[in-house]
């Protein structure tokens, strides 16, 4: 398997712990965590950011260093290095080159697998967006190991198979099968372990500032059509005349107009929402509390409303003041893009409804009765009906 | 084919469906040990971005003519999304059935097809599925294009244009082969806009929902294959596919639609499409399942607030107060 990124050793001593990436050891940074580090004009994704934190965890867990993949070209990709560092990173792998000025599956995955095959980290971590999403399969097909979609959390653990003990894995969690089970995954005898992870599903951790950290400059060079180009004094990738298949016609951006992360209090609508007037309903209950639209996946399938707002594991994940799920069951993917939410109020007319055991508050009943009543409730600042008016003048 | 629009040559297109578990329905009984899906346990349903997929190559057929060929990788009982999709217009279909491909990651399963693709022989478009419903991974597609070392455009909501080239198809057509053979415009939907990528063919796209609506399986072509049956051959014969051969040997529709041939469905094992028995199903599968844990709801912690205006306006003032709401 010369292309392949290297099989792991089965490790039978029981307290190899701290000594976990010595098996793989190839040279410095072998056995690292690394994260992927999207970034568009010089911006790095919130989601990669997210991944530096928890890659400092599992890092630190395992006793090695953290490394953050940057490619991008010009000045401005560059400065991102030190804010990698601040965020977590010990060392950033920069590739600049002006054919990965924007993001091309072929190119960039030329890159990210020869910086793995050069490096070997144990662990790659990659932001599950539409580039992650095209980047991490290409990637783990050329370094045929394996590669786990959309995970809500990544820890270390050991597995037992057959009275084999191999310590240190990564246990890639993520809900399966209609959100009736939660699977932990593992990549036991394939490196690097690698994970795509939604933007919000791991805390942001603070960037401190004072953090050092080293700056790896990686060279890249297009190869000549044809042949293979490597000389022998020089190290850079090469981009094969093969990966420039493709090319950019247009990029067309908008400002994401919705703004459901960062917002302090989200209404969602569901399928018991029942029809596209009925969104109108929790549209306007979002309006009055000063709050974002959210929905299930089924509220989104049924065509009632985009889908940017869906929130959930393959939508978005967050964590508002207040979240109020109307008509929404409350199904594992579900619960998995809201239940870090400050404070949720479910409103269901089934009392055995699953929202109902992540929720703070709950309201079982009609939403089209109760949303009225919620948006009354507000205009007078909570202030009718005799009992508040009472406890209001106390 | 006089009603042919004027194309320099057929397009040769592959389309990858997959037969997937109702994931609405799952039960604790259709849970293996080993934490694999006992799919037998679920109804099934034909992938609904994998319809999308189909109805592109379908619409590219109409426009340019051309041969569409089905592939899926699944158990005997897989075979009904190919006869969905001879009911809707394709050409060809193939199962790639096989006891060794069981517990198949995406790894693997990408592996097997792009074997599959490559014994189809030179292509100028596979499409599929952006993702199948049962795991949403979105990752076969991408990993097919890998193996077959071709460029992959994902998430296409839209195909744009695809221009062919004169020249034909060989099958070791790869990226570097340049735009001899065509090529084609995609726009993608990403998280904040658009892009439209051009690529050169053979290439591999993944298509959503959102590129189009997908026809009914067509009354004409229900009749024709109602007696369609799954046929093992022991050889292929995959002859047609020559630029040079006579092609009406393996279950061809004219242009019209009217069938040369009855359909036959092609079945595939690992050793019909030359692969290493390591590199497919759970043996050539890098992830493993650890452990499966069905979802326990903790009891309910939640206050419960009676559906009654005076009982939510206490409910929005305690929000008030404690700085929840503003
Ligand atoms: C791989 C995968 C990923 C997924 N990702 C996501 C995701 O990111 N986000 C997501 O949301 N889903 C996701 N899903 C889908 C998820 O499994 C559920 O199907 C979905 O969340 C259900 O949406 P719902 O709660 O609105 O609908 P239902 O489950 O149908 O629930 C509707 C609820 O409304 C209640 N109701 C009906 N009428 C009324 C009324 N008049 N007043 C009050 N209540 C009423 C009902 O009692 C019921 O509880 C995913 C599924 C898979 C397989």
């Amino acid at each position: 398997m010369p292309d392949g990124a290297g099989k792991r050793a089965s490790r039978h001593t029981p307290d190899a712990k701290t000594e976990a990436a010595a098996p793989l050891a190839h040279g410095p940074g072998a056995g690292d965590v690394w994260v992927f580090v999207e970034q568009h004009d010089g911006v790095a994704a919130e989601v990669s950011l997210e991944l530096l934190g928890r890659a400092r965890e599992l890092a630190d867990r395992l006793g090695v260093r953290v490394g953050a993949v940057l490619l991008g070209a010009g000045a401005a990709a560059k400065a991102l290095a030190p804010a990698l560092v601040a965020h977590g990173a010990d060392v950033v792998y920069v590739a600049l080159h002006e054919d990965l000025a924007d993001y091309l599956a072929m190119q960039y995955a030329t890159v990210v697998a020869g910086l793995i095959r050069r490096h070997r980290p144990q662990i790659v971590l990659y932001g599950a967006t539409t580039t992650g999403r095209d980047l991490a399969p290409r990637v783990a097909s050329t370094l045929r190991t394996g590669l786990t979609a959309d995970c809500t959390d990544l820890r270390i653990g050991d597995l037992e198979r057959k009275g084999v003990v191999t310590k240190d894995l990564l246990y890639q969690v993520r809900p399966a099968f209609g959100g009736n089970i939660i699977a932990t995954i593992v990549t036991p005898a394939h490196l690097p372990q690698m994970a795509t992870v939604r933007e919000g599903v791991m805390v942001m951790p603070e960037a401190d500032e004072r953090r050092s950290g080293t700056i790896v400059d990686v060279a890249v060079r297009r190869g000549a059509t044809g042949a293979s180009s490597r000389r022998a004094d020089d190290d850079a990738i090469v981009l094969p005349a093969s990966d420039f298949a493709v090319r950019v016609v247009r990029r067309l951006r908008e400002k994401k107009t919705v703004g459901l992360k960062g917002a302090s209090v989200v209404v969602a609508g569901g399928a018991g929402v029942g029809s596209r007037d009925g969104f109108a309903l929790v549209e306007q209950l979002a309006e009055t509390l000063g709050g974002v639209v959210g929905a299930s996946r089924a509220a989104v399938d049924a065509g009632w409303i985009d889908a940017e707002h869906q929130v959930g594991q393959t939508g978005v994940t967050v964590r508002p003041k207040l979240y109020v799920a109307c008509g929404i069951s409350g199904s594992v993917q579900h619960r998995a893009g809201m239940d870090q939410s400050a404070r949720i109020l479910a409103i269901n007319r089934d009392p055995d409804a699953p929202i109902f055991s992540v929720a703070h508050y709950g309201i079982v009943g009609d939403l089209h009765k109760v949303i009225p009543m919620l948006i009354k409730a507000y205009r007078t600042r909570g202030a009718v009906g005799a009992a508040s008016a009472a406890q209001g003048g106390a | 084919m006089s009603d042919q629009p004027d194309s320099p040559r057929p397009l040769r297109l592959i389309v990858l469906v997959k037969q997937v578990p109702d994931t609405a329905n799952v039960t604790g009984d259709a849970m293996k040990e080993d934490g694999t899906i006992d799919r037998a346990a679920l109804p099934a349903v034909f992938n609904p971005e994998d319809l999308n997929a189909l109805e592109e190559a379908l619409k590219l057929k109409d426009r340019h003519g051309g041969r569409v060929t089905v592939i899926t990788m699944g158990p005997p009982a897989a075979v009904a999304v190919l006869r969905e999709s001879l009911y809707r217009g394709a050409d060809e279909v193939i199962l790639l059935t096989d006891k060794a491909f069981a517990g198949a990651d995406t790894l693997a399963t990408s592996y097997a097809l792009a074997q599959a693709i490559k014994k189809v022989g030179a292509f100028d478009l596979v499409l599929c599925g952006r993702q199948a419903i049962d795991g949403d991974t979105a990752q076969v597609g991408p990993q097919t294009a890998e193996k077959l070392g071709v460029p992959e455009i994902t998430c296409v909501s839209r195909i744009d244009e695809v221009v062919l080239g004169a020249r034909e198809g060989r099958r070791d057509d790869t990226a570097a082969s340049g735009t001899a053979r065509g090529r084609v415009v995609a726009t993608r939907s990403v998280e904040d806009g658009f892009e439209t990528l051009d690529s050169a063919l053979p290439a591999l796209l993944t298509i959503t929902a959102e590129a189009n609506e997908p026809r009914p399986p067509s009354v004409k072509l229900v009749m024709v294959y109602k007696h369609i049956a799954a046929e093992a051959l022991p050889e292929y014969d995959d002859s047609y596919l020559d630029p040079d051969a006579e092609e009406a040997q393996v279950c061809m529709l004219d242009h019209a639609g009217r069938p040369v041939c009855r359909a036959k469905v092609v079945q595939w094992d690992h050793a019909a499409i030359g692969a290493e028995r390591e590199l497919v199903g759970l043996r050539g599968s890098p992830t493993r399942v650890k452990e499966i844990e069905s979802v326990v709801l903790a009891q309910s912690e939640a206050r419960m607030v009676a559906a009654d205006e005076t009982a939510i306006a206490e409910l929005v003032h305690e929000l008030i107060e404690e700085h929840i709401l503003a």
